[in-house]
């Protein structure tokens, strides 16, 4: 049985059965939704394979059609790509099923290919370990992001659409001149021959700062987050769900690839310090910006702004505890953000709108989506028992060992920011509000409820997997500095 | 896994299941859900009477699970813990069967339990928490748990209250948070241990210890109420009687001092902790406390707020007694965290009833409720004669080792401020029992119900808890002296801080 599970490239099936899938959808619409569910079944599977290999094995290379590094396409991953593609398994399992019943039969045809293809996309990319692949697979993914943004075709939608691929394309270029410099002087796009060659000359100072600066405003890192908020509350919920949940965490990944491997020893201390103090910057603005909301999906969204924050207080730090730290917050996230625009959805559903102020008849009818959404919001505040506890736990221990009391106390007040915009929607749940309402409200499916409600329990979950996930992150030690 | 692994956990989960399968009961489900209540607290009674026997016997219970790879969340019964958690089952018990017969009829009451549920598992494991994490674990689930039910009326007042409950207890979190991630990375140890375990640490880093207990302690002290993070006590009274019951005598404000009581023996160690001279601040802030609650209380003409400043103050005996250095003053401390909880659970009892069958609110309105309601009066004419410290009652019992420990630790101040004390109990406690029992009744009262049937003045729900621990005030001081006692526990424990464990 063992062998059986240790045989099988799941991490070529990671890409090409999403990709299959979407060409298969896009011909014969008909079976798309079982081929969805069915795929998103297996690339579960396919992650847990993925992970018992590089449990035994340690890292996982492949090398596509025999062809090794610098001519053919090279498949790697480590515990930091197990993280993402855990997340991306989950939560596109979640949405899939949200989906299913979300859209009309006439929006599914258009919406399973692209979903199918942001899979692969996403996937890809977490299994790519060097720059031009990269590129590749995060431009990719960012026009299927755009596409589901444009899915409902009106004029809002459309002009959402336009800015967000307006700033992508603006992201993905920037990244791209920063590779093609760094290969026009040193002659590699292989990530640890580069760290060899690396030398601080000014086009490699250029490239750096090029391609940190589409990274930084792909992952929405304040102030490049100015996009994020319309973007995100604009689109279909399910898509919000993915786009805060897993799309900016794309970019993030390969910053932290480059930082970790290339930039972090190039750059030095000021400019980690400088990413820390945006990632503070960023928790305390999107916080204040997001308990001033008074739409849910926009307080939703600039929760996302704040939360990347905390993903950017390990720059500082850079202990091995506090990349640890951030892997926890960023897989603790992706599912109570989810979970959160998941619920959110369902509430605008119901009642045809998302003002906090009258929220109150709709979040008393639909108790098990305000469970999900308390049960998210207590991750997110970093409460305990839950992931984001976890998180806020070893990157509070980081801090104070390295005597950071400054970072201390913005998690904290972080922490307390975030219990405040929370509160303001679940005081909701709490009020006279005459319930037997006085129009007659969309029926939500129970699998709606139910998939916001699991997704917000995995984030809780989390906070009791620490011990086995830690190893897990460790195998081949991402974060020492080394290459793959 | 055998059961004395298991105990500990299912003393848990017999709150805690009950609680999430009343959340999916249906509204009009009132008597499965009144079987699931009664069940799983009567589960809880009969798991918790077992640990005391076993404890008894000499027998470990303990529970481990790896939370990250070098910390665990623990529960384990020791003597102390198993003080708190049987007076937390008993409470439960007479809290759910009033909450029952008090909230009959009116709406969200599935929701209510639920959460009523999740509240006293959260006590619970603040009470086994056998290292520092659990209990800041279990410390913060009380707080999310409680939330729902002081605003569970879903009044603009309900939500203000609420709101400031959040603000007060979510902020203490933070720091009780800082100060456990920071002794973490001075000891990397959380692991509650008879006489603490800082001892041995480098003298180099005492000034972080200090700044630490404040930390830990400001961060309990607010569930504890006391002075000045006290603010959202009085204000949460607007929650039902029963939420006020299990806020002031099983759950919460009892989970703060339960903190205080781990913090400096089983953290610090009472030794140690006086050594760097930590125990003086706290008698000093437990007085403030005892004295600002009282003269607040006097001058308070609702009765519920009067009982919550009276908690305030009543609550840092506690403190107090675990802040006089010496075994006699830790004796009256840790007594008190029962003969308290008994005593102010009686109080909010019976004005609830004052409330539900005559529509009083008011001390003022209270004339000549003894003759209409004479059990319910006599319950609250012995628990606030109890609270004054009068002969014959638990109250008695605290107050007398309180003094003597206060006299051997060489503090005669604290005496004074325990008589000055009594007095301002006496000052706002009395003009209510002459009130109810001497001055004649009024016309009508604001909001009466006729009597109904056999029990004269209220449903046996609502009457029998009130009388129930009415007795156990007076059983507490006239069998004080016998072995399964709250006295002769809070001496066993005693016995272990300070002369190395001989039972």
């Amino acid at each position: 049985m063992t062998d059986v599970w240790m045989g099988v490239p799941w991490a070529v099936i990671l890409i090409v059965l999403p990709l299959a899938a979407a060409m298969t959808a896009f011909v014969w619409p008909r079976i798309s939704q079982l081929l969805v569910l069915g795929c998103s079944l297996v690339i579960v599977l396919a992650v847990t394979g993925l992970a018992l290999q590089l449990w035994y094995h340690g890292v996982f290379h492949h090398a596509l059609g025999g062809w090794g590094a610098p001519l053919g396409i090279e498949l790697y991953a480590d515990g930091l790509s197990l993280v993402l593609l855990a997340a991306t398994g989950l939560v596109g399992a979640g949405v899939s099923v949200y989906a299913s019943a979300y859209f009309s039969v006439e929006e599914k045809r258009r919406f399973w290919p692209i979903w199918l293809f942001l899979l692969a996309a996403l996937n890809a990319l977490f299994l790519s370990a060097d720059l031009f692949n990269l590129y590749v697979t995060l431009e990719l993914m960012g026009l299927a992001a755009v596409a589901l943004t444009a899915l409902p075709g009106s004029r809002d939608a459309l002009a959402g659409a336009a800015r967000y691929l307006f700033v992508s394309l603006l992201g993905s270029l920037a990244y791209l001149l920063g590779v093609a410099l760094l290969y026009h002087a040193f002659g590699s796009l292989d990530i640890a021959v580069l760290a060899e060659r690396l030398r601080p000359v000014p086009a490699a100072w250029v490239a750096l700062g090029l391609m940190s600066a589409g990274l930084l405003l792909k992952t929405a890192l304040f102030p490049l987050h100015f996009w994020l908020p319309p973007a995100h509350s604009s689109a279909p919920s399910p898509v919000s769900a993915v786009l805060s949940a897993l799309v900016i965490k794309a970019s993030l990944y390969i910053l932290l690839r480059l930082w970790i491997m290339l930039f972090g020893p190039f750059a030095g201390d000021g400019v980690a310090a400088f990413l820390g103090l945006l990632g503070v910057a960023a928790i305390l603005w999107g916080s204040v910006q997001a308990l001033r909301q008074t739409r849910l999906k926009l307080l939703v969204a600039y929760s996302t702004v704040a939360q990347i924050g905390y993903l950017f207080l390990a720059f500082p730090l850079a202990t091995v505890a506090s990349w640890n730290a951030t892997m926890v917050l960023l897989l603790s996230h992706a599912l109570a953000k989810s979970a959160m625009f998941l619920a959110a959805g369902n509430f605008l559903n119901f009642g045809g709108h998302d003002r906090i102020a009258d929220l109150d008849h709709i979040v008393q009818r639909l108790p098990l989506s305000a469970f999900a959404f308390a049960l998210a919001g207590v991750s997110l505040m970093g409460l305990p028992p839950s992931g984001g506890f976890i998180g806020k736990w070893l990157l509070l221990e980081a801090a104070l060992v390295q005597g950071r009391w400054d970072l201390a106390a913005v998690m904290l007040f972080g922490g307390l920011l975030t219990a405040a915009y929370v509160f303001k929607v679940l005081g909701k749940s709490f009020t006279q509000a005459d319930v037997a309402c006085t129009y007659q409200p969309k029926e939500i499916p129970a699998r709606m409820q139910w998939v916001a409600l699991i997704l917000a329990c995995g984030a809780i979950l989390l906070g009791f997997g620490g011990t086995p996930l830690l190893p897990l992150l460790e195998i081949g030690v991402p974060f020492d500095g080394s290459g793959p | 896994m055998n059961w004395q692994v298991w105990l500990p956990l299912l003393v848990v989960l017999s709150s805690l299941l009950p609680g999430l399968i009343i959340f999916v009961l249906p509204e009009n489900r009132v008597g499965l859900r009144t079987v699931l209540n009664i069940s799983g607290a009567i589960a809880k009674l009969f798991l918790v009477g077992w640990m005391l026997w076993g404890v008894a016997e000499g027998h470990h219970f303990e529970a481990r699970l790896a939370l990250l790879p070098d910390i665990e969340l623990v529960l384990r019964a020791d003597p102390l813990a198993l003080l708190f958690v049987t007076l937390s089952a008993v409470l439960w018990l007479l809290t759910t069967m009033y909450a029952i017969g008090y909230l009959e009829g009116s709406p969200h009451r599935s929701r209510f339990f639920g959460f009523f549920s999740l509240c006293v598992t959260a006590a619970t494991g603040v009470a086994l928490s056998g290292n520092l994490l659990t209990f800041l674990v279990f410390y913060e689930l009380l707080t999310l748990t409680t939330y729902p039910l002081v605003v569970h009326r879903g009044t603009e007042m309900a939500r203000q209250a609420g709101q400031t409950y959040l603000i007060y207890t979510l902020a203490g979190g933070a720091l009780l948070l800082l100060g456990t991630v920071w002794l973490y990375t001075l000891t990397g140890t959380l692991e509650f241990t008879e006489h603490g375990f800082l001892h041995e640490l480098d003298t180099a880093h005492h000034p972080s210890l200090i700044i630490i207990f404040i930390l830990l302690i400001a961060g309990m002290g607010v569930k504890a109420a006391l002075v000045p993070l006290h603010g959202w006590l009085p204000k949460a009274m607007i929650a039902p009687a029963p939420v006020s019951a299990l806020l002031h005598a099983v759950a919460v404000v009892k989970a703060g001092a339960f903190g205080i009581v781990r913090v400096v023996y089983d953290v610090y160690g009472v030794e140690f902790a006086q050594m760097l001279n930590l125990l003086t601040p706290l008698a000093i802030a437990a007085s403030v406390t005892i004295i600002w609650g009282s003269l607040r209380a006097l001058f308070q003409d609702d009765l519920k707020k009067r009982l919550a400043y009276s908690t305030v103050s009543q609550v840092s005996y506690i403190a107090l007694g675990v802040a006089l250095f010496g075994p006699i003053g830790t004796i009256g401390g840790l007594v008190h965290l029962v003969h308290q909880g008994i005593m102010k659970i009686t109080l909010f009892f019976c004005a609830g009833n004052y409330a539900e069958k005559l529509g009083i609110h008011r001390i003022s309105q209270m004339n000549g409720t003894g003759r209409r309601m004479p059990l319910t009066t006599i319950a609250f004419s012995v628990a606030a004669l109890g609270m004054m410290g009068a002969p014959l009652t638990a109250g008695a019992v605290s107050k007398a080792w309180l003094m003597d420990g206060a006299t051997a630790a060489n503090m005669p101040w604290v005496v004074w401020v325990l008589w000055a004390s009594s007095l301002l109990n006496a000052a706002y406690f009395l003009p209510i029992l002459w009130r109810s029992w001497f001055l004649s009744q009024p016309y009508a009262w604001p909001n009466d119900h006729p009597p109904i049937r056999q029990w004269h003045e209220a449903p046996w729900l609502l009457l029998l808890p009130p009388l129930v621990t009415g007795t156990a005030i007076l059983v507490a001081d006239v069998f004080a002296t016998f072995e399964m006692s709250p006295l002769a526990w809070a001496q066993l424990i005693t016995d272990r801080e300070y002369f190395r464990g001989v039972p």
